[in-house]
C-alpha cells in the first residue's frame, strides 16, 4: 500500500468521524439548551471552543455560529469543510474505497452542501444534521460489510478512532467546564440535565443506563465515557481499536508502544473522583496522547517519513 | 398524458442522421429504440433525465475544468459529466467492418512506430518523407534502436472517427499518447442501465464490460519479469489533472495501483520501485497517463514536477514496461496521419479499410498555395494540438482570423494540415423533452498486445450547442451510450 495512499485514507476516515461528532454535538446541544433556565445557558460560544475554532463568531449568537461552524466553507473545522476534505480524499483514494463507499461519502456532501445553507431554521436543522449523523453511520457500515480486511481497512479504522477518542474528549471537556456549579442542592436536576446532554452527545445515554443501572451522576459518567471498555465511543475503546488496527500493519512496534501508553493513562486515574480543574488537567494530558500517537502514526507511514530516509 | 417526441417533426438538415433516415422514419436497429422514446410522454423523459442526472452525480462521473472558480467550494472543480439519455445506434454488421479497420490500422501504427526507431526503411524506400519525419515533434532520439515487448509501441490508441453526408465513416485522428474517455464510455453504459432497464433488457445492445480486463492483460503481458502477479500500476499526473476520474477509474477496475510521480523512485539498480508503507516494492508495468517530455526530468523536460527521474533509463533497461512506450506518439501528428493509408499497404501489403479524411499538407508549396487560397473552406489544424485548440474552422471564420492563420501557416508550414469540412453526421439529442439533431464523431479505443482489441462501440461525444461541431468536454460537448445492436435474424 502507497504512503500516500494510506496517509490519504487515514485522514479522510478523521474527517468523516469530526464531521459526525459536530453533527451531533450542534443538535445536542440545542436539546439541551431547551432544557436549562436561562440563568444558568452556557450559549453557543462553547461549541466554538469544543471544536477548536478559535474566537471565530464568537458573541454574535445562534445563527452566526451555527452558520460558521456547519456552512462556512472559510471554517477549516466547519462541518462542511470537513466533509469536503473527506470527500477529496475519498476521491484520491477513489481505487482502494468501495465503489459504494465513495458513492456515500460523495452524496452525503452533496446533500449537506444542499441543506446546510439553510441550516439557520432549527426545525430543518435538525433533521439536516441528523441525516449527516446518519450517512456517516452508513458509511462505517458500507465499509464494515464490503472492504477487505487489509491496510487500507486497518488506516481507515485507525483515523476513525483515533478521531472519536479525541472528540469524546473535546465534548466532555467543555461540558464539565461550563458554569454550572458542581454540586450544589438546587442545581443539580440541571446537572443531570446536562450529563445527560453529554451522553446524548455521544449516544451513550441507553448503553449507560444499562450498563451501569444507575442514575446520571458524574462520577459515573466520567468513568463510563472514559474507560468503559465496551462502549464503542468511549475513550478507551477507541484507543483499544487503534492498536488492534496497528496490530495489522507492518512496522508498528513504535506506534504500538505510544498507544499503549495514552490507553494506560486513561486507567491510570479514577476519572469520576476528578475536580473540575483536575479534569481539565487531565483531558489535556488525554489530547496530548493523542496528538503524539498521530504523530508517530505518521512518521512511520506517511510519505514525509520516507522522503527524509532516502 | 399524451406522447411527447414526434419523429415526423424531427428534422435532421443537412448532415447525415444517425437514428432517423428522413420523414421519421428509423434507421435499422434503432427501430425499437425510437419507438420506445416515441411512447414516453413528456412527464415520463423529464424522470428519465432526472434519474440519469442524478446516478451521474451519485456515481460521481466528473471531469475536470482547469481554473474554475465559480462554485463555492475551495477547489470545486470537479464536474458533472453531461450526457444525453438518447443512445446512438450502431448496427452490428457496419461496426464489424470498422472494427477490422480500426485494427489493421493499428497494427500498421506499431509497425511504422518500430520501424522509424530502428532502420526507417519506410523513408528509405521513400513512401515516407524524410523532411516530415526529420520536423516531427514527439519524435524521440532517446528511443532509437529500442525493442520494447512484442513490438508494441501504442498499447492503447484512440481513434476518433466522423461520418460525413453520405454515410461515409472517416478517420480523423490517432491518438497514440495518453487518449483518454474510455471510462465514460463504460460510466456512460451504467447510466444507461439505471435509466432504461426496460430497454436493455430486449434489445440486443453488445456489452462494453470487457474493457478493463483486456487492459489489465495488456499491461500485464509487458512485465520484463516473470512472474504470477506483475505490479501494473497507473500513473497519474494527480487530482487536478482533467482526466484524473478516468485515472482512478481504471486503477480500480483493473485493482491495479493508482500512483503519482513522487511515490515512484528508480534506485541504483534501475529498477522502479513504490513507496509504500512497507518499504520499497518493485513495479513491473506503468500505465502512465502522463505525457513522454513529463514522464522523466532526466531523460526530457528538466522541469518536470510530475514525473519520475531515471524512469526512460530503468525502461532502456528492460526494467520495466511503460504503456504507452515513451516516443509512440511520433505517429500521433496530423501530418504523420496523412500517411497511414500508405502505410497499410506498406507493412501489411492491404488496402486501407477506413479511409482518412483529404488532408492537404502545407510543408507542399503548390497544396500551400491551395490552402491559402481556398481558407474560407478548409478546416486547418495544428499538427500536433489536441482538445480543437489552435484550429481554424474556415466556412465559419471571420477575414481576420483567416489572415492569422495564414501567417501562421506560412512561418511554420510543417505544423500546419488543412481538411475539407466534413459535416459530422447528428443523433437526436434532448434540449429540454424535445429531441434536436447535434453532431457528434465517435472514439473507439484500440488494445495492441500480441492480439488487437478493439472496444464495442467507444464514446460517443456530442457537441451541445445546435449546430456545433466542437465535441470536447473542455469546450462543451458532452456524451451519449453507443449502443453496437445485433440486427441478424433471431437477435
Amino acid at each position: 500500500m502507497l504512503s500516500r495512499v494510506a496517509e490519504n485514507v487515514y485522514w479522510l476516515a478523521r474527517y468523516v468521524e469530526r464531521t459526525e461528532n459536530t453533527a451531533r454535538l450542534i443538535n445536542v446541544t440545542a436539546h439541551v439548551l431547551m432544557d436549562l433556565p436561562v440563568k444558568v445557558r452556557f450559549g453557543w460560544d462553547t461549541l466554538l471552543t469544543i471544536t477548536g475554532s478559535g474566537p471565530g463568531v464568537k458573541g454574535r449568537g445562534e445563527a452566526a455560529v451555527i452558520r460558521f461552524l456547519t456552512a462556512d466553507y472559510d471554517n477549516p473545522g466547519s462541518l462542511i469543510s470537513s466533509l469536503y476534505r473527506a470527500r477529496e480524499g475519498a476521491r484520491t483514494v477513489r481505487d482502494i474505497l468501495p465503489q459504494e463507499a465513495w458513492e456515500q461519502i460523495n452524496a452525503v456532501y452533496l446533500e449537506a452542501g444542499r441543506n446546510l445553507a439553510r441550516t439557520p431554521d432549527p426545525r430543518a436543522r435538525y433533521n439536516h444534521l441528523n441525516a449527516i449523523v446518519r450517512g456517516c453511520q452508513e458509511l462505517g457500515g458500507i465499509v464494515e460489510g464490503t472492504m477487505s480486511r487489509d491496510w487500507a481497512f486497518e488506516f481507515l479504522r485507525a483515523g476513525r478512532h483515533l478521531e472519536r477518542a479525541d472528540m469524546t474528549t473535546r465534548i466532555i471537556d467543555v461540558r464539565a467546564a461550563s458554569r454550572l456549579p458542581e454540586t450544589v442542592g438546587d442545581l443539580t436536576p440541571f446537572e443531570n440535565v446536562l450529563w445527560m446532554g453529554v451522553l446524548r452527545t455521544l449516544s451513550a445515554y441507553q448503553m449507560y443506563r444499562r450498563h451501569t443501572h444507575g442514575m446520571v451522576r458524574r462520577p459515573d459518567v466520567l468513568t463510563f465515557l472514559f474507560t468503559d471498555p465496551l462502549f464503542p465511543r468511549s475513550f478507551l475503546h477507541c484507543v483499544s481499536r487503534v492498536e488492534e488496527s496497528l496490530h495489522g500493519l507492518p512496522g508498528a512496534d513504535g506506534p504500538l508502544r505510544t498507544a499503549r501508553a495514552v490507553g494506560k493513562l486513561a486507567t491510570e486515574v479514577a476519572p469520576g473522583d476528578l475536580k473540575r480543574e483536575e479534569l481539565h488537567q487531565f483531558i489535556d494530558d488525554l489530547q496530548i496522547g493523542l496528538a503524539a500517537l498521530n504523530d508517530r502514526i505518521k512518521d512511520t507511514y506517511f510519505p514525509a517519513a520516507h522522503a527524509a530516509g532516502q | 398524458m399524451g406522447k411527447c417526441i414526434d419523429w415526423d417533426a424531427y428534422a435532421p438538415g443537412a448532415a447525415y442522421d444517425e437514428l432517423i433516415a428522413g420523414g421519421g422514419r428509423a434507421r435499422p436497429g434503432a427501430g425499437r429504440l425510437c419507438r420506445f422514446l416515441g411512447r414516453l410522454s413528456a412527464t415520463e423523459l423529464r424522470e428519465r433525465k432526472a434519474a440519469a442526472e442524478l446516478a451521474i452525480q451519485m456515481m460521481g462521473i466528473t471531469f475536470t475544468v482547469y481554473n474554475d472558480k465559480r462554485s463555492a467550494p475551495p477547489a470545486g472543480i470537479d464536474r458533472a459529466w453531461p450526457f444525453d439519455i438518447i443512445p446512438r445506434v450502431i448496427r452490428k454488421s457496419e461496426w464489424d467492418r470498422i472494427q477490422a479497420g480500426l485494427a489493421q490500422r493499428v497494427r500498421a501504427l506499431n509497425l511504422f512506430i518500430d520501424d522509424i526507431y530502428h532502420k526507417q526503411k519506410i523513408v528509405r524506400d521513400k513512401v515516407f518523407p524524410r523532411e516530415i519525419l526529420a520536423g516531427s515533434r514527439n519524435f524521440r532520439p532517446q528511443c532509437v534502436g529500442f525493442s520494447p515487448p512484442q513490438k508494441v509501441w501504442a498499447h492503447i490508441c484512440g481513434t476518433d472517427l466522423v461520418r460525413d453526408k453520405d454515410g461515409t465513416v472517416y478517420v480523423l485522428e490517432d491518438n497514440l499518447r495518453v487518449p483518454s474517455g474510455v471510462s465514460y464510455m463504460l460510466e456512460n453504459r451504467e447510466v444507461t442501465k439505471r435509466v432504461f432497464p426496460e430497454l436493455m433488457g430486449s434489445i440486443r445492445v453488445l456489452p462494453v464490460h470487457d474493457y478493463p480486463a483486456q487492459l489489465s492483460d495488456t499491461l500485464a503481458a509487458i512485465a520484463p519479469r516473470r512472474v504470477a502477479r506483475p505490479e501494473v500500476v497507473v500513473l497519474s499526473p494527480g487530482i487536478y489533472n482533467s482526466a484524473y476520474f478516468e485515472h482512478a477509474y481504471l486503477a480500480r477496475q483493473m485493482g491495479a495501483e493508482l500512483v503519482e510521480g513522487s511515490d515512484l523512485v528508480v534506485a541504483d539498480d534501475d529498477r522502479v520501485y513504490m513507496r509504500t508503507i512497507a518499504g520499497l516494492t518493485q513495479v513491473d508495468v506503468i500505465y502512465r497517463r502522463i505525457d513522454d517530455l513529463f514522464l522523466d526530468p532526466e531523460a526530457f523536460r528538466p522541469d518536470s514536477a510530475i514525473g519520475v527521474p531515471g524512469l526512460l533509463r530503468a525502461w532502456r533497461k528492460g526494467n520495466v514496461g511503460i504503456a504507452n512506450a515513451p516516443g509512440a506518439g511520433v505517429a500521433d501528428d496530423k501530418v504523420v496521419y496523412a500517411y497511414v493509408p500508405q502505410m497499410v499497404r506498406y507493412y501489411l501489403g492491404e488496402d486501407a479499410i477506413l479511409p482518412n479524411v483529404p488532408t492537404y499538407m502545407c510543408v507542399d508549396k503548390k497544396v500551400r498555395a491551395y490552402v491559402l487560397a481556398n481558407l474560407e473552406k478548409l478546416v486547418v489544424k495544428p499538427a500536433n494540438e489536441s482538445g480543437g485548440y489552435g484550429m481554424l474552422m474556415g466556412p465559419q471564420s471571420t477575414k481576420r482570423e483567416r489572415a492569422q492563420m495564414a501567417a501562421r501557416v506560412k512561418a511554420r508550414p510543417r505544423e500546419y494540415i488543412a481538411q475539407p469540412l466534413v459535416t459530422l453526421s447528428t443523433a437526436p439529442t434532448l434540449v429540454g423533452t424535445r429531441p434536436e439533431p447535434r453532431h457528434m464523431d465517435l472514439r473507439p479505443f484500440i488494445l495492441s498486445g500480441r492480439d488487437v482489441t478493439v472496444t464495442t462501440g467507444g464514446l460517443t461525444r456530442v457537441a451541445l450547442k445546435a449546430g456545433s461541431t466542437v465535441v470536447n468536454s473542455s469546450q462543451g460537448g458532452g456524451s451519449k451510450d453507443t449502443w453496437i445492436v445485433d440486427t441478424s435474424r433471431g437477435a
